[in-house]
């Protein structure tokens, strides 16, 4: 009958007299179904359908009333009354009569009965009371498709408390001799297990005898409950193991029948369900997972067809490898599969390897290493599945270093979707990743602009039901972390907490007593490890909870408590008194509380704006020096003033990405952080301004890299913080190149870093080149000491394989020419990591320059606020492009970050040396400095010119640090003349420039100078330079209070001016 | 475990709904229109795994008939990739050379199908034959029935 069906539309009227000669009762009065549906295909809109339909209903609920309706006539209505229902209209009228079709028609009539049943009715439907007895005596028929109906519609749905009824029916049916009805029935106690779990209990007995069934069907079946017995409880069925690992072993070596084959594969679906199941077993137990690394390893080597199929048992196994117990030769096998997975050009296995990957980074981050790359193009991918999944896994190797890019991404995401469920999911994913781990591990160190971004996350939501729900969720946790111990939290932390407090407590008010918050919130204020500037974000969040009367009592309290210390400040701070009123009257008001201080008001100006606080950035330097004033002088003294200011300041957005270092008017400093450190703000010249390389040079890079190095970048700082510190392997160059830079503790005078460039196996025209100098440089290192090396003291020193036997000159200048220095101009600003990329350096320094070496390295030297960078940079000068490398870093006391940005044939890949450890042998060499030897000046100057900051003062305060100096020291000094400058504007520029000093101001012929040691014995020290020209000469006087630094200074002065 | 099986069309019209878990009426008609505008909404060539709630969606287009599941979250993707394929193999042999048009007119087969192949939102057969087989054995049923002439119980039965 049905194969003759013709395919199309035409021929619809002659398939539906076919079908009624076939004679099937189904469509044999007038073909009402067929008339239907082509009724309805042929209509237009939707108005017209719902017209039909309605009529349709009708003319069913006619039919089914009458008592002159045959059964077989009502089988065709149910096809017709399931038809409508799946339009989406509802036949409820017809469920009684469903249930009456099954209960009292033939066979084939029961079928539709029980389907319509099955499609109209819910596990929790009353109607299916009246099934029980009919399902029963089905069960109990000896006719085979009776019985199989029946455990067809027993597994669909049954209501929960009629299980007793039709259990030991059922049970009965395990002993069938048609595996057909022992598997149904297999099927069905499984769904009586789901949901009744306790009715089955006493016949689990006969489980064990359905797993042990001659008919691999029926075994299948069994499997589901195994699943979720051993699920919940493991233990108890260790014993198993073993019979699993045989079933599974038959299976994957084809022992079944063949009817069970997929696509020529061995029975899959019972192979994935066998390596579930061994998955529980072997979790955690060493012993149960030594029983399956055979057949694991078995069903990893066998499935090796190209077929879905075959991955898919695939993805399970190494899915099950890395749950039980580990084993590296399987976990090997299974990483190298996930790798196949994420490089496959098939989507949907590039899916599930990043998925896989996302679950095996939770136990080795540095699994993603290898396929950076491949994750940096899923980010972007056209297929938003594709990024939303990278971006899980991104979630999982988040860490403090690299958590400020991940969470930027997972807001662009959130931007561009509009999907509700997956922007809730996500949401609630940065949540976590800002308030909890990051926020606690990271702490006080990480940038700013995490907690910003969290609080525009949970501020700039529109009021729907999702965001409320993740505010609460905010709240929630908040609350209970309070109520913890405090001690260890962040202090940033702490403000955020504050301030979601503040803004959000509302929103759990209903359900608790509005006090606990404030009182939450005055134990933080009266804890002694709360900094000042916390203590002001508290305060705002107990001013923003002061409506109703439990908060104003309390409120009134800690006003009580804090009032003397407020009063004490008064005279110093005018503003506070005002804003103090304020509080104070509005807590007063007791529950009045209409009154909004100009603070207040404020900040709903804030809210209104979404946060989006750009003008309020301006606010930040003051609030900043305000803070820290008044936090030298006494912890618990708090200007009010500063409690806005630093309320705003510090929920100010800086919403630059980590990219942007370029903006309307150039370089863009690096922001200032709204730190607690009260640090003297430092202005960073740039030597990036210096005319030989001038803004539009990075650029423009050539163009058709600009992406991938983008890309490269963003690797960079992804991935950043993820391997091992002390060694990583990169893929994919295929020469290998050694690069060792050890950390040399001898007893020479400088602390010296050796570095050995050793190509290994490169390019074969470089292997002759590159060699033979290896060896013999690394020697020259040991016994040369500081002056086969660059950059003096405490410096990372990377030892040029060629070019410093032809041209040591090159090495020891400090302050090389740039641009003709670099054989090739490589564009390397803007690899510079994203972190660095505003801070002041030097220029980019070839250290092995040689023409004919295919990897040349350069390095340039970054100031931080707390310590020196040296960038290394490895960059490939052939054309060919290299496709893995191999490198390897051997240091003890530096800190090494590793930013791969890339494996193009320009600029694969540099990394950066922090020396934060300040070595022994260093303040030695600073103290020898002293006695005026020649050689250990020099020493000290060395070290000198790479430690020396600028120091941001005004000109009041640098008079004041002049008269409260002691050690000072006069000379005169030559001066530069240029023709476009003045003698003195044309010195001072070049000391800036060579010794990052910062002008503070030049008053005619005076000038005056400040900067600081960033290391040594005076670290953080300034010295202070005044300068007058006095004839052709210039008079310098230097102060400082430490002695040595006037001395050193001015040698340095000299020598800078000299090479001018 | 399956939650949910939909088949529609390209338009979606829906052609087949088989819901394996107790789900409110409301919730199903929320669950079918986001499920068509999900995957309709989807370029071709993208990746055939989706996520819904906690639910994974499965789809894959046949011809101009949409497959879409619904799994719980530790279910095997590519494995109910297969289960969709395996059921338009079940179908195709049923129907030979299957259509839309047989799905629309005659869904009660496709269920009927589906429910041999699938209970309870497990795979019940994976076996193309063992699943005919017990399709065929009804329908002979249903046409020794209509001849009135007797009909051998274990005929086609495996």
């Amino acid at each position: 009958m049905s194969d003759v069906v013709e395919k199309t539309l035409s021929a619809l009227p002659s398939l539906l007299s076919l079908d009624s000669q076939a004679g099937a009762g189904k469509l044999s009065p007038s073909s009402k179904l067929g008339n239907l549906i082509k009724g309805i295909t042929e209509l237009t809109s939707k108005h017209e359908e719902e017209r039909l339909i309605k009529k349709e209903l009708e003319s069913i609920k006619e039919q089914v009333a009458s008592p002159n309706t045959t059964m077989r006539q009502m089988k065709e209505i149910m096809v017709r009354a399931i038809y409508c229902e799946m339009l989406g209209y509802q036949a409820s009228f017809s469920y009684i009569h469903a249930i009456k079709l099954a209960q009292q028609g033939s066979v084939l009539e029961k079928r539709v009965g029980y389907l319509a049943v099955s499609l109209f009715l819910n596990e929790t439907d009353e109607f299916l009371l009246l099934l029980v007895n009919t399902v029963l005596k089905d069960l109990q028929s000896t006719n085979l498709i009776e019985v199989c109906m029946a455990l067809t519609v027993v597994s669909q749905m049954f209501p929960k408390d009629m299980i007793p009824a039709i259990l030991p029916v059922v049970e009965e049916k395990l002993t069938h001799p048609k595996e057909i009805i022992r598997r149904k029935a297999v099927l069905a106690l499984y769904k009586f297990y789901l949901i009744a779990p306790n009715q089955v209990q006493h016949i689990h007995s006969k489980f064990r005898k359905a797993l042990c069934d001659k008919d691999p069907g029926v075994m299948t079946a069994s499997l589901h409950i195994y699943l979720q017995l051993i699920k919940e409880n493991p233990e108890s069925y260790k014993d198993l193991t073993g019979s699993m690992v045989t079933i599974l072993r038959q299976v994957v070596g084809g022992k079944l029948p063949l009817d069970f084959n997929y696509h020529s594969v061995p029975a899959p679906w019972l192979q994935i369900q066998l390596l579930r199941i061994l998955a529980y077993l072997g979790k955690e137990d060493q012993g149960t997972s030594e029983m399956m690394y055979d057949v694991l390893e078995e069903s990893l080597r066998r499935a090796e067809m190209n077929h879905n199929i075959t991955y898919a048992i695939l993805f399970e196994c190494v899915k099950t490898i890395y749950t039980v117990h580990p084993k590296s030769q399987l976990l090997e096998k299974a990483a190298e599969c996930i790798g196949n997975f994420v490089l496959s050009p098939k989507i949907n296995l590039k899916y599930l390897g990043l998925k896989a990957l996302t679950y095996v980074v939770q136990q080795d981050a540095n699994l993603a290493l290898p396929h950076q790359m491949t994750i940096i193009e899923c980010l972007d991918h056209s297929d938003v599945i594709i990024k939303r999944e990278t971006l899980e896994l991104l979630f999982r190797i988040t860490n403090a270093q690299n958590v400020t890019v991940i969470v930027e991404k997972m807001l662009e995401f959130l931007r561009l979707t509009c999907d509700d469920y997956s922007t809730i999911d996500l949401v609630g994913k940065v949540a976590e990743l800002t308030m909890n781990s990051v926020f606690s591990l990271g702490g006080d160190v990480m940038q700013p602009d995490i907690p910003n971004n969290f609080l525009r996350l949970l501020a700039e939501g529109v009021d729907n039901v999702e965001d409320r729900q993740l505010r609460l969720f905010a709240v929630d946790s908040y609350v209970s972390l309070l109520q913890g111990e405090t001690a260890k939290l962040p202090q940033r932390f702490l403000q955020v907490i504050s301030w979601v407090l503040g803004e959000y407590s509302y929103l759990r008010e209903e359900e608790s007593d509005p006090g606990s918050v404030m009182r939450l919130l005055a134990r933080l204020l009266d804890q002694r490890h709360t900094s000042t500037e916390t203590r002001s974000w508290v305060l705002g969040a107990m001013t923003k909870l002061c409506s109703s009367p439990v908060s104003v009592a309390l409120a009134r309290d800690v006003c009580e408590r804090y009032f003397w210390l407020w009063c004490s400040f008064i005279p110093q701070v005018d503003s506070s008194l005002s804003f103090l009123d304020g509080y104070v009257s509005e807590a007063l008001a007791a529950g009045a509380a209409p009154y909004k201080s100009p603070h207040q008001r404020q900040e709903d100006l804030v809210q209104e704006k979404a946060l989006s606080l750009e003008p309020y950035g301006l606010s930040l330097p003051v609030s900043l020096s305000s803070c820290s004033i008044t936090d030298r002088r006494s912890p618990t003294l708090l200007s009010m003033s500063s409690v806005s200011q630093c309320y705003f300041s510090s929920t100010t957005l800086k919403l630059e990405g980590v990219k942007r270092v370029w903006g309307k008017d150039g370089y863009l400093a690096q922001q200032q952080s709204a730190g607690e450190t009260p640090t003297p703000l430092v202005e960073l010249p740039s030597p990036l301004l210096s005319p030989q390389s001038p803004p539009s040079q990075t650029q423009k890079p050539s163009s058709g890299l600009e992406p991938d190095q983008e890309k490269r970048q963003l690797a960079s700082s992804l991935f950043v913080g993820l391997g091992s510190h002390n060694s990583v392997c990169l893929v994919r160059f295929p020469s290998t190149v050694w690069l060792f830079i050890k950390h040399c503790q001898s007893a020479n005078q400088s602390n010296v870093v050796k570095a050995l460039f050793k190509p290994l196996r490169t390019l074969d025209h470089t292997t002759s080149n590159g060699n033979p100098h290896v060896e013999g440089t690394e020697q020259r290192v040991e016994a040369g000491g500081p002056l086969s090396l660059i950059r003096g003291n405490g410096m990372v020193a990377v030892v040029p394989p060629t070019h410093t036997q032809t041209d040591p000159q090159t090495q020891q200048d400090l302050h090389p020419a740039p641009a003709l220095e670099r054989p090739r101009d490589l564009p390397l600003t803007s690899h510079l990591p994203a972190e660095l990329s505003g801070l002041a350096r030097s220029e980019f320094t070839p250290l092995c320059s040689d023409q004919d070496s295919s990897l040349a390295l350069s390095a340039c030297r970054v100031y931080k606020e707390d310590a020196l960078v040296l960038l290394v940079f490895i960059s490939n000068n052939n054309d060919s492009a290299l496709h893995q490398m191999a490198l390897q870093l051997t240091c003890k006391e530096l800190e090494v970050y590793i930013f791969q940005t890339g494996l193009n044939n320009k600029v694969p890949l540099f990394f950066s040396e922090i020396p934060v450890g300040r070595s022994r042998n260093q303040d030695r060499n600073t103290r020898g400095s002293s006695n005026r030897d020649l050689e250990k000046p020099r020493i000290f100057c060395e070290n000198f010119r790479n430690s020396c900051m600028p120091l941001t003062v005004s000109t009041g305060d640098y008079g004041k640090m002049w008269l409260s100096f002691s050690h000072d020291l006069k000379q005169n000094l030559q001066l530069v003349t240029t023709e476009h400058q003045e003698p003195l504007t044309a010195t001072l520029d070049a000391l800036k420039g060579k010794l990052h000093l910062h002008v503070v101001d030049i008053i005619g012929s005076e000038g005056i100078v400040a900067c600081r040691l960033l290391q040594g014995p005076g670290q953080g020290q300034p010295c202070l330079l005044h300068c007058r020209v006095h004839a052709d000469s210039l008079a310098v006087w230097l102060r400082s209070p430490v002695p040595e630094l006037p001395d050193s200074l001015l040698y340095h002065c000299q020598k800078a001016l000299t090479e001018t | 475990m399956m939650h949910f099986l939909l088949l529609f069309s390209r338009q979606g019209k829906l052609r087949l709904q088989k819901w394996f878990t107790p789900i409110p009426e409301r919730e199903k008609k929320k669950i079918v229109r986001d499920m068509t505008t999900m995957v309709l909404g989807r370029k071709p060539r993208s990746c055939n795994f989706l996520h819904w709630k906690d639910l994974k969606i499965v789809y894959k287009k046949y011809a101009s008939l949409y497959f879409c599941c619904g799994l719980d979250a530790e279910e095997n993707e590519l494995l109910a990739l297969e289960v969709l394929h395996r059921y338009v193999e079940l179908l195709d042999k049923y129907f030979g050379n299957v259509c839309e048009l047989d799905i629309i007119f005659n869904f009660e087969k496709a269920y009927f199908i589906l429910d041999e192949f699938l209970l309870g939102g497990e795979v019940q057969e994976t076996s193309k034959q063992v699943v005919s087989r017990s399709i065929e054995a009804s329908d002979m049923l249903q046409e020794a029935e209509i001849d009135n002439s007797d009909y051998d119980l274990e005929l086609g039965w495996p």
